[in-house]
């Protein structure tokens, strides 16, 4: 994927400082993060990716405290300014978490959810807003007899489906998604992989994954942190046929696990 | 041969402990059933005098030339406990969320032992509060101010003092429910953008509605038996109330005022039996009405 570097930066994060709790957690990152690619966030547990996708949707903010610094430009518009209007700013970047988090609605409400509080009210566009997101998930032809049960009733692995689902109802440019399958079976991991594969080109995706073998089938381009600091990031072939840091080559050679 | 011994034997215990928890279920439903046995008897006398729309549906209370009309105590009844749940409920499941969602963790951490406080005064005590501040405050400021005239004791005052007496059941338990609600199912509403009300407003409430129901049901199930502080500041005047300033005579303090003393006439004694009976009935009502409210949500599968 040599296409990399030729795209316009989506995301750029300059000099990130992070501290929670008087500890310093991101000691300054700068890093930019390609368009319409799949950029995946690796290192060992602890050292600040969560934190990171953290601050890009400003969720970092609910916790009481936190002292955040730097600038992280999305386009033109830098997340971390205090005036910015964090609901469009979800909007624009849309976050996956670790485990499937369905809202307590049905399938349509929780799909609809996101359109419904942005200011969509016409139903026609809801309805089909609904079955475009849950076929791009491949999850249609699963559930569209009971779009109106409670999305509790759902499997595991369909619910994390159906917050994807939710998160492009909003028709965001990033997708922010925080060890996205580590809670599913393989099957419904492989689900989720190639679906982000399949939309990939219309999404800047930012993917945290502990599974380096995940790391090297979807990712175009990556970032290695290591105790909150970057290390390296670039191509994903390139880091890693090539690592240029000792630490990133201990780290795939899985030193450090 | 040990290992099937072991089965069997632990097969026993869980066969023993499913018939013992089945004790407390039929020992209630037991005491259920006798009480509406001997309310029942004892207040059969009264039937023979009057039939049962009469009783239920008469104004007219004159137990001297024997007449019982209910009406006047089933809508006393009505009328407060209404009137103190319309105030309670808002106040308290917003408090809760107040609570439970803004406060501060300092704020939080003075309130709660304040509520718990609250909710262990004997009623006594807020009956007295009610005739020392709540009535004087309708009959000089907020009757006049509606261009009513009123003495104080009335529908509002009861109303009221229930209201206070109800918040704290209501309010900690809603709180505990709210609590309850998992974080993530907040971040999950935050994330896709949502404010921090609508978050609560669509989500937690939504999530925690079941719980919060209970609150009601559990605050409300004590609010209308509750006699002592009512009697103290609600008139006791046998009529139907027309409005919130009207003395009103709610069935738990036309027993606890009577009881005893009228043995005299002839059928009070039964008509104060039926009344009891009444307003087990009620509550028996409300429990049922709301375990279907209960069973509605649940089935939505919030
Ligand atoms: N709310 C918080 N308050 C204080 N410290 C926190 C908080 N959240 C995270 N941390 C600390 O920040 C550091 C980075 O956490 P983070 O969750 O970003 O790591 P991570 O790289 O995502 O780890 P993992 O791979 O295990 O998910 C950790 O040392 C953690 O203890
Ligand atoms: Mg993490």
């Amino acid at each position: 994927m040599d296409a990399t570097e030729s795209v316009a930066p989506e995301i750029r994060v300059r000099d990130l400082h992070v501290i929670l709790e008087k500890r310093e957690i991101l000691k300054g990152i700068s890093v930019e993060i390609p368009k319409n690619r799949i950029t995946a966030i690796i290192g060992p547990s602890g050292c600040g990716k969560s934190t990171l996708l953290r601050c890009i949707n400003r969720m970092i903010d609910l916790v009481e405290g936190a002292s955040v610094t730097g600038e992280v430009l999305i386009g033109n518009v830098d997340a971390l300014s205090p005036g910015i209007e964090l609901t469009e700013l979800r909007r624009r970047v849309g976050m996956i978490s670790q485990t499937p988090n369905p809202l307590p609605m049905s399938i349509f409400d929780n799909i609809a959810f996101g359109p419904r509080i942005h200011g969509e009210r016409d139903s026609k566009t809801l309805d089909a807003t609904v079955s475009r997101c849950l076929k791009t998930v491949g999850l249609w032809n699963e559930v569209h007899e009971r779009l109106y049960d409670p999305a509790a009733k759902l499997s595991i692995g369909q619910q994390q489906r159906l917050c994807l689902a939710r998160a492009l109802a909003m028709e965001p440019e990033v997708l922010l998604c925080d060890e996205i399958t580590s809670a599913l079976d393989p099957i419904s991991a492989k689900h989720i992989e190639s679906e982000l594969l399949a939309i990939k080109n219309e999404y800047t995706i930012i993917f945290v994954t502990h599974i380096l073998r995940q790391a090297r089938r979807i990712a175009d381009h990556v970032i290695f942190l290591y105790l909150g600091e970057l290390v390296e990031s670039g191509p994903a072939a390139e880091i890693f046929s090539s690592p240029k840091d000792p630490r990133t080559k201990e780290y795939l050679e899985g030193v450090f696990g | 041969m040990v290992r099937q011994k072991g089965i069997i034997s632990r097969r026993y215990r869980d066969l023993i402990a499913e018939r013992a928890v089945l004790i407390p279920a039929i020992l209630v439903s037991v005491i259920l059933i006798a009480m509406v046995i001997v309310f029942l008897d004892k207040a059969s006398p009264i039937f023979i005098t009057q039939p049962i729309t009469t009783l239920l549906f008469s104004s007219s209370w004159h137990p001297l030339s024997g007449q019982f009309g209910f009406f006047p105590f089933i809508s006393g009844t009505v009328w407060v406990t209404l009137l103190a749940m319309g105030i309670t409920i808002p106040i308290s499941i917003l408090s809760a969320v107040y609570l439970a969602e803004y406060a501060h963790r300092r704020v939080r951490g003075v309130a709660q032992p304040l509520i718990d406080l609250l909710a262990g005064i004997p009623s006594v005590v807020f009956g007295l509060f009610g005739i020392l501040l709540i009535v004087p405050l309708i009959k000089e400021q907020i009757a006049p101010l509606a261009g009513v005239n009123s003495s104080g004791y009335c529908v509002l005052a009861g109303g009221l003092v229930l209201a206070i007496m109800v918040f704290p059941i209501v309010i900690s338990i809603s709180y505990e429910v709210i609590r309850a609600v998992p974080t993530e199912m907040r971040e999950a509403a935050l994330a896709l953008g949502a404010t921090r009300w609508e978050t609560v407003k669509f989500v937690v409430l939504r999530k925690a509605l079941t719980g919060i129901i209970a609150a009601i049901i559990l605050g409300f199930s004590r609010a209308f038996g509750e006699t002592m502080a009512v009697l103290m500041v609600v008139g006791n005047v046998p009529i139907v109330p027309q409005s919130v300033f009207d003395p009103a005579y709610p069935i738990p303090a036309l027993i606890a005022n009577n009881y005893g003393e009228m043995m005299s006439i002839p059928a009070y004694d039964s008509a104060l039996m039926f009344a009891a009976l009444i307003l087990f009935v009620i509550v028996v009502a409300f429990n049922i009405l709301a375990r279907i409210v209960l069973v509605r949500v649940y089935r939505k599968g919030v």
